[in-house]
């Protein structure tokens, strides 16, 4: 039903999307660079180097990217959510555009969620890419890889099913942190203090569900894989 | 000097309130008020803080629904409404928050802009601009068009939420302590521009405050909110010639502070 409300939904993509990279990218890097370090050891064990950018990439891919950007979007985004709407709760703004005529479920709460299932997923991609590319810096520093024999081992190893599961997994996360962040920011009552209680709820809730969403993920995954 | 009447509509109730009940929980807040606003009238409705008066005017709007009793407004009862109703019964009722509810990630010139674009949307750019303008320049803020509400005062707070209201030209205008928190001028000016708005855009007004200054300039009839029921109305001298020792109370307790 109009008014369909493009122009929020549009810059609450910019507010949780391209305000989001910086943190995303520094993450995403850094998380590729540890997780390398931290699996070369056990393959040197059993003389596995090699499959360092394969295991490297199923990681990354698979769990690492959606989760690492849903855990940071429900810190940053999540908490920003709760505690916007909260305060326009407790200030009375959400009763004042009801009283103008204007949905403010549809105003805050569509446009919010929309965002955050819309560009967690794409944000999760921009995290595999980072990740990979921290990945890579550290095995081209210690094993001397060219950049196209990692990128052809970690193409070679990854599926559609993993890119495929990875991109809906993380709608799944954006679509729950949105909606729990307003949920609690709709909620939020008792002055100031609500407002701290909802944003805080907000990142609780919402990476509680995102570990059960993954583990749920992960079964439904692997049973189709047989 | 009492204002005058002759502009009152006594043949028209444009709200007509039999016996509403309003509790939260074990909290009886409203417990059978009835309650008439004619066309073109001031009414002040007075009481204690805590008394349910801003309650009274969210069940009017439709923000929250009576227990027991009817809300006719402007011919429509209210608990009645669809949501399709009830968004257009709301455009003709401005409601003036106590902390004016302007919302703060946006500019003056977006506040009032919000309510005209999304039900005014056959309006073109030049006209919004237009309205804008002259509604600001009503509430005499023309130069605070860009500004963000946290850069302005309390009173121009005050000011602008107003304006937000009068751009869709409501019928009806719900003040919620237009006074509460502001110096004693600039409580003088919201008041005159309560009267200005009356005079100006033909509306009929409930006021809602404590302050017994603004019920004096700003009424044209009082209600005095006791104990959930309104237990006193009139014109100002005649609510406080009352021997009713709660109503002297209250008006003893305003002229000491």
């Amino acid at each position: 039903m109009p008014p369909y409300e493009f122009k929020e939904i549009i810059n609450q993509c910019y507010e949780v999307g391209v305000k989001s990279l910086p943190l995303i990218s520094l993450t995403g890097f850094i998380t590729g660079i540890v997780f390398t370090n931290q699996s070369r050891p056990s393959l040197t064990d059993f003389g596995a180097t090699a499959m360092l950018p394969s295991l490297i990439a199923i990681a990354i891919i698979r769990a690492l990217a959606p989760l690492v950007t849903a855990l940071i979007a429900a810190g940053k985004v999540g908490s920003n959510i709760g505690a916007e709407l909260g305060s326009m709760k407790v200030t009375e703004q959400i009763d004042a555009m009801e009283v103008s005529g204007t949905n403010p479920f549809k105003f805050l709460v569509v446009s919010r969620v929309l965002a955050t299932t819309i560009m967690i997923p794409i944000l999760s991609c921009y995290t595999g890419f980072v990740g990979l590319m921290g990945s890579f810096l550290n095995v081209y520093q210690h094993e001397s890889v060219s950049f196209v024999s990692f990128f052809d081992e970690v193409f070679n190893t990854i599926t559609f099913l993993d890119i495929f599961q990875a991109i809906i997994k993380a709608g799944f996360f954006g679509f729950t942190i949105g909606i729990v962040g307003c949920f609690h920011g709709y909620n939020s009552s008792k002055g100031t203090e609500g407002v701290g209680r909802a944003a805080n709820a907000a990142v609780v809730t919402s990476m509680f569900l995102i570990f059960i969403e993954e583990q749920l993920v992960v079964m439904i995954v692997q049973s189709i894989r047989g | 000097m009492e204002k005058k009447l002759s502009h009152i509509n006594y043949q028209n109730a444009v709200i007509d309130i039999k016996g509403l009940r309003k509790s939260f929980g074990e909290l009886h807040v409203l417990r059978g008020v009835d309650l008439q606003l004619f066309e073109g009238e001031n009414l002040v409705v007075l009481g204690r803080s805590g008394t349910g008066k801003s309650v009274l005017i969210k069940v009017i709007s439709g923000l929250l629904y009576p227990d027991e009793g009817s809300v006719n407004v402007l011919g429509q009862e209210v608990e009645e409404l669809d949501e399709k109703a009830l968004m257009a019964l709301r455009l003709r009722i401005g409601f003036s928050f106590q902390n004016s509810a302007l919302y703060d990630s946006m500019t003056v010139r977006e506040n009032l802009e919000f309510p005209l674009v999304r039900n005014k949307r056959t309006l073109s750019r030049a006209e919004i601009d237009k309205e804008v303008e002259e509604v600001l320049d009503s509430v005499g803020l023309l130069q605070a068009l860009n500004q963000m509400p946290s850069e302005l005062s309390g009173g121009q707070r005050k000011r602008i939420g107003i304006a937000r209201t009068l751009i869709l030209r409501p019928d009806i205008m719900l003040y919620d302590e237009p006074t509460a928190g502001l110096d004693p001028i600039t409580c003088t000016e919201i008041n005159s521009l309560i009267n200005e708005v009356q005079e100006r855009y033909k509306t009929s007004s409930i006021i809602i405050t404590h302050d017994l200054t603004c019920a004096k300039e700003t009424g044209d009839r009082i209600v005095m909110l006791l104990d959930g029921k309104f237990e006193r109305q009139g014109r100002f001298n005649d609510i406080f010639n009352s021997e009713d020792s709660r109503v002297k109370a209250f008006y003893d307790y305003n002229f000491i502070a």
